[in-house]
């Protein structure tokens, strides 16, 4: 069964397209980040036009992020305090980013610069996680206990000046890195389409030594409003929001996420983290290789809008 | 340019008081001969809906005027071409730098058919000579292809032409049957041309070109709209008319979905 997509203009196999959402979902739910890095690399293997693949991502990851922070918000996981501070890097990154991404459309380097930054963001944030993970998977075959958050322990982000009294995170911190860290996954969102959750996750525990229950509920309620910034002004600067295909991927992810959350609640924290280290350094190699090994094609054409 | 040939040969025509009537731009006519070629469809306008996945459209016509003989040693040819809305095309060529494939090349060319979907009696080099088929655009190897601005040294504007035409046709935008136009009845032919599932929207023109002993006769033209429809174009337009709100409402959507999702649920 197919649908034409009225943005992209062109027709898919909707089954495809709830798969491949049903699929990211799982994933996204078991692990708890938006999915953004899949489901746009997903959609451009797809022949979605990437400019579409993006900002479609990026709508996607609002309707994700919405429920998990939602979840974690019941649960009390979520410092809204650290969150707005990153929301204000956060916007002043997306608008930034918003600027490069049309110019390198322009130029033609959109495809390779998204490629690039997804197998170098990647690449080494999967490596650092897998490295992390099989550390702690092996301590805990010891019986040691695992920790992350070594108290007392600073390094020379603690020493920055503002700082500020984050009470649900029970942190004093300079908010200088908390507004560079949004700053950058802002840019990241909207070049992307990804809410920047694989990168915001992991430089929140390791970097800024915020409390790890903490951490993915702050994470998504910030992502819901960069990515739905960027969803907006992708819309009206690109026109290259498809509706109608970030429905269709939403709904599949939203029922997708629960069993997702399910299975990812019988893991433990390590295989979870190793898990998804193993995702996320799969999808990297995966494009890293489209770079490198020689094309098939090595012309492209693009006419009128989004080229094919 | 283009405007500027069709005023030029509609003003010639109307300076002939006999020919007038041929002052129709969407006919062209070789004096020589008196065979003329008509063709109609069913339908001015295509609609695509949500579940388009491409379509084949059948063209009836017929050869005035035609000699019993001839059409029985198979004399006449007949070409028929779905031309989309003209869009100017930007060609890149990858190329390794520090071990990564990149665009390194580009050049633009002038506004070509978006698609192009032909249909013929017999493979065109035996219809009409290169000279003759590329004087009007006829057949996938003819379309003109002016490149515009900077070409570099030229060296690789062949290439550049070929992978223009070859991506085309591997995506399904220009295709060709060489066999796609039969004869029914003595001067009645049918032909198929084939719409892709990604045909861009737009004005297209069917165009049926009559050949005789390898000489061109006549050109018919008839305009064939491709539009989406209900749903579909209401989004597009709404999303390049009112894009901020466009942009607002996806955003609201994916709050109202997310939010269901976790409501629906919920656990505890």
């Amino acid at each position: 069964m197919t649908i034409y997509l009225p943005i992209a203009e062109l027709s898919v196999n909707i089954f495809v397209i709830l798969g491949m959402g049903a699929a990211v979902g799982f994933l996204s739910g078991m692990f708890g980040v938006g999915g953004g890095f899949l489901i746009t690399p997903l959609l451009i293997f797809y022949n979605i036009p990437p400019a579409v693949a993006v900002a479609t991502g990026a709508n996607q990851v609002v309707a994700s992020s919405v429920s998990g922070a939602l979840a974690h918000f019941r649960r009390g996981t979520l410092d809204i305090k650290l969150g707005l501070v990153l929301l204000v890097g956060g916007l002043a990154g997306a608008t930034v980013g918003i600027q490069i991404f049309s110019m390198l459309r322009r130029l033609g380097q959109l495809d390779l610069i998204i490629s690039l930054l997804y197998v170098v963001f990647l690449g080494s944030v999967g490596g650092l996680m897998l490295w992390e993970s099989i550390i702690s998977l092996r301590r805990a075959a010891k019986n040691k206990p695992v920790s992350l958050r070594k108290p007392g322990q600073h390094n020379w982000v603690h020493r920055l000046p503002f700082k500020m009294r984050f009470k649900r995170s029970k942190l004093y911190l300079s908010v200088i890195p908390v507004i560079m860290l949004g700053f950058a996954i802002g840019v990241l969102t909207s070049v992307m389409g990804v809410g920047g959750g694989f990168i915001m996750v992991p430089a929140m525990i390791y970097l800024l030594r915020i409390p790890t229950s903490v951490v993915i509920g702050t994470s998504l309620f910030q992502i819901i409003f960069v990515t739905a910034f960027t969803t907006v002004v992708q819309a009206a600067t690109n026109f290259s929001v498809d509706i109608v295909l970030a429905w269709l991927l939403m709904i599949a992810g939203v029922i997708g996420a629960q069993y997702g959350v399910r299975v990812g609640q019988k893991m433990r924290g390590e295989q979870l983290r190793a898990g998804l280290a193993l995702l996320v350094l799969g999808v990297g190699i995966r494009l890293g290789f489209d770079l490198v090994l020689p094309p098939d094609e090595i012309y492209s054409v693009v006419s009128g809008s989004f080229g094919f | 340019m283009r405007c500027v040939v069709l005023l030029f040969v509609v003003s010639v025509f109307a300076s002939l008081p006999a020919a007038a009537q041929l002052a129709d731009p969407s006919v062209t006519i070789n004096d020589k001969f008196s065979e003329r070629i008509d063709i109609g469809i069913s339908t001015n306008e295509i609609a695509i809906t949500s579940d388009f996945s491409g379509a084949d459209i059948t063209v009836f016509g017929a050869i005035d005027g035609a000699d019993e003989l001839l059409l029985a040693t198979f004399a006449y040819d007949v070409v028929v071409a779905l031309e989309g809305p003209r869009k100017t095309s930007t060609v890149r060529r990858k190329e390794r730098v520090a071990g990564i494939w990149i665009n390194r090349h580009s050049i633009r060319f002038e506004p070509i058919p978006a698609s192009y979907s032909m249909s013929s009696t017999r493979p065109l080099p035996d219809i009409a000579n290169l000279m003759e088929l590329a004087s009007r655009d006829i057949g996938i190897d003819n379309i003109r292809l002016v490149p515009t601005g900077g070409v570099g040294d030229g060296s690789r504007l062949t290439e550049f032409r070929e992978a223009l035409r070859r991506i085309k046709q591997a995506s399904g935008l220009y295709q060709r049957d060489p066999t796609g136009v039969q004869f029914i009845s003595k001067a009645l032919f049918r032909a198929t041309v084939r719409l892709p599932a990604n045909i861009p929207v737009g004005q297209h023109k069917v165009r049926a070109v009559l050949y005789k002993n390898n000489q061109f006769v006549m050109e018919k033209v008839i305009p064939l709209r491709v539009v989406k429809t209900g749903l579909e174009q209401f989004i597009y337009n709404f999303a390049h008319v009112y894009s901020l709100a466009y942009g607002v409402i996806a955003v609201l959507l994916a709050t109202l979905t997310g939010w269901l999702g976790s409501v629906i649920f919920r656990k505890d």
